[in-house]
């Protein structure tokens, strides 16, 4: 934890020294684009997050993903790619699956936030969740918190009748099968391949619902 | 990132307003084009105008007998609505053949016209692009162009659009309304919204500096069979190679645009007009002065093959 916290601060400085030195070492010609703000700038900003309200004031550059990690500890959701390709960072926001990273902690003023801590807990877990332990749904485990809020938001979005590139009629009410999963499952990489048993884990728990 | 100052408004005109107020600023809705390129410092905007809470986030029917979608209108939101399912299933399709279920709860209507090429050298700042730094050359000609535009390109640039929401509503001739900060709408057909890269590839809309897309309408329902394909490396989640709109009636007549081979979605009328004589002709009249790469000439013939399963799927 202090070796992370070190590495958090040293990065903060950097950047805080690099946009300094940028906005003073390049000269700025008469009509050019205007200078960027030479530090920082703070917003404040209100979320609900697992049901607890967080009143933050934040850098405006602070992305959902971090403020959920670095200012919260909820370091449930993961960082992965860091440019909404792998979907690590996917959590609920107002109900839909959303990658945090790709958005910034400003934009969700009131939001109601859902994050891996918050679908379930040790003693209590969300039925996605058990299914992903009794499937195997993982190996090393770093996609997973990600896997389990996307599945979620799918069945939600399977529910809600909304369609798929998987779907065979786009007019019709998709259906619940492996391909439709597989289709909308495609923005959460899982690089040690457990696929196949996150597909089971996900089939499972839709079928205890339908 | 580079530091910016943020604010939110309510209104188009403050919306507009606060743009003009600020040299550097730029509307902010989904974020998931605007906020990758600034990480990468590609975009560097000063001042981030929120529109996320404008009034712009319904579908509409029009007096015509069309629909009116708001600029907020979440792409999910789009294709799941039940009139363009029933009535512009092209659209429907296309929405989700673009991106991932996550990206497609959070990007609009108007941020899917407005997104920038994945061109890797436009992302690639240790490399001269004429986009991204106007003037300082084009990496992808001579280099790794595979993924690059067939046709419409110039010496400038050769990349394409990426999306795929914005090859259907060529297909469909939408149009897109706009405000400014004076307050004046203004409507720009979808032929005419997107540009061609010539001199100017960093130029990539009609949009002037400060207006804002209202919304995006289409006309009455075409009635057709509404087609999608999308040619690409993986089965889900990747841009296109190519892909194919195409509306086609009974009598074999119809509509037909492309993506994946140019700076803009590619439709050429005089091609609509051959659909009834089949993909060889219809190809040949889009590709009229193809200047495709050796490395991705082979899209030529992919699209042609693409348009015919097209022709066929509808037949069937």
């Amino acid at each position: 934890m202090d070796m992370n916290d070190d590495l958090t601060i040293t990065r903060r400085e950097l950047l805080i020294a690099g946009a300094a030195s940028a906005a003073g070492g390049i000269p700025q010609a008469a009509g050019a684009q205007p200078a960027q703000p030479e530090a920082p700038v703070t917003a404040r900003v209100s979320l609900q997050v697992n049901g607890t309200r967080h009143a933050l004031e934040v850098d405006t550059r602070t992305t959902l993903l971090d403020a959920l990690r670095e200012h919260l500890h909820l370091t449930g959701t993961k960082k992965g790619c860091d440019q909404g390709q792998c979907g690590a960072c996917t959590v609920l926001v107002d109900g839909r699956r959303t990658v945090s990273c790709l958005t910034l902690a400003v934009m969700h003023q009131g939001a109601k936030v859902t994050t891996i801590e918050g679908l379930g807990t040790p003693t209590s877990l969300h039925p996605m969740q058990a299914a992903f332990i009794k499937h195997d749904g993982y190996q090393c485990g770093y996609c997973t918190p990600g896997q389990i809020c996307s599945a979620v938001g799918v069945l939600d979005e399977i529910k809600r009748g909304v369609p798929s590139h998987a779907s065979a009629d786009i007019a019709a009410r998709p259906l619940l099968s492996a391909e439709e999963l597989r289709e909308r499952m495609s923005g959460n990489i899982c690089r040690c391949g457990a696929y196949a048993n996150i597909l089971d884990a996900i089939t499972e728990v839709a079928g205890g619902k339908a | 990132m580079k530091p910016f100052s943020y604010e939110r408004v309510t209104t188009p005109a403050q919306a507009a307003a606060a743009i003009a107020a600020k040299p550097g600023a730029k509307f902010l809705a989904g974020g998931t084009n605007l906020l990758d390129l600034m990480k990468l410092q590609i975009e560097t905007p000063t001042h981030l105008v929120d529109v996320n809470a404008l009034a712009l986030n319904k579908i509409e029917p029009t007096r015509e007998g069309g629909l009116r979608i708001g600029a907020l209108v979440r792409n999910a939101d789009l294709a799941t609505d039940a009139r363009v399912r029933r009535d512009y299933g092209v659209l429907s399709r296309a929405l989700v053949a673009g991106a991932s279920g996550q990206l497609r709860n959070m990007a609009t209507t108007a941020g899917n016209l407005m997104q920038r090429t994945r061109c890797p050298y436009f992302y690639d700042t240790n490399t001269p692009c004429n986009k991204r730094v106007p003037g300082s050359g084009c990496s992808a000609i001579g280099g790794f162009s595979r993924q690059h535009a067939v046709v419409g390109s110039s010496d400038a640039c050769i990349a394409t659009h990426p999306s795929d929401m914005a090859v259907a509503l060529r297909a469909l001739d939408a149009t897109v309304e706009t405000t400014n900060a004076g307050g004046q709408a203004r409507v720009i057909p979808i032929a005419d919204f997107h540009r061609l890269p010539g001199n100017t590839p960093h130029v990539e809309t009609e949009l002037q500096s400060g207006e804002l897309i209202t919304s995006v309408t289409l006309p009455p329902p075409l009635g057709g069979t509404h087609i999608y394909r999308k040619v690409r490396d993986r089965a889900s989640y990747a841009f296109a190679l190519v892909s194919v709109a195409a509306i086609v009636r009974r009598d074999g007549t119809g509509r037909v645009a492309l993506g994946g081979v140019a700076h803009k979605p590619w439709r050429v009328e005089a091609a609509d007009a051959e659909l009834p004589r089949g993909a060889r002709e219809v190809a040949s009249r889009l590709f009229a002065g193809a200047r495709p790469t050796q490395q991705n000439a082979f899209k030529l013939p992919l699209a042609e093959r693409t348009i015919a399963a097209a022709l066929h799927q509808a037949r069937s």
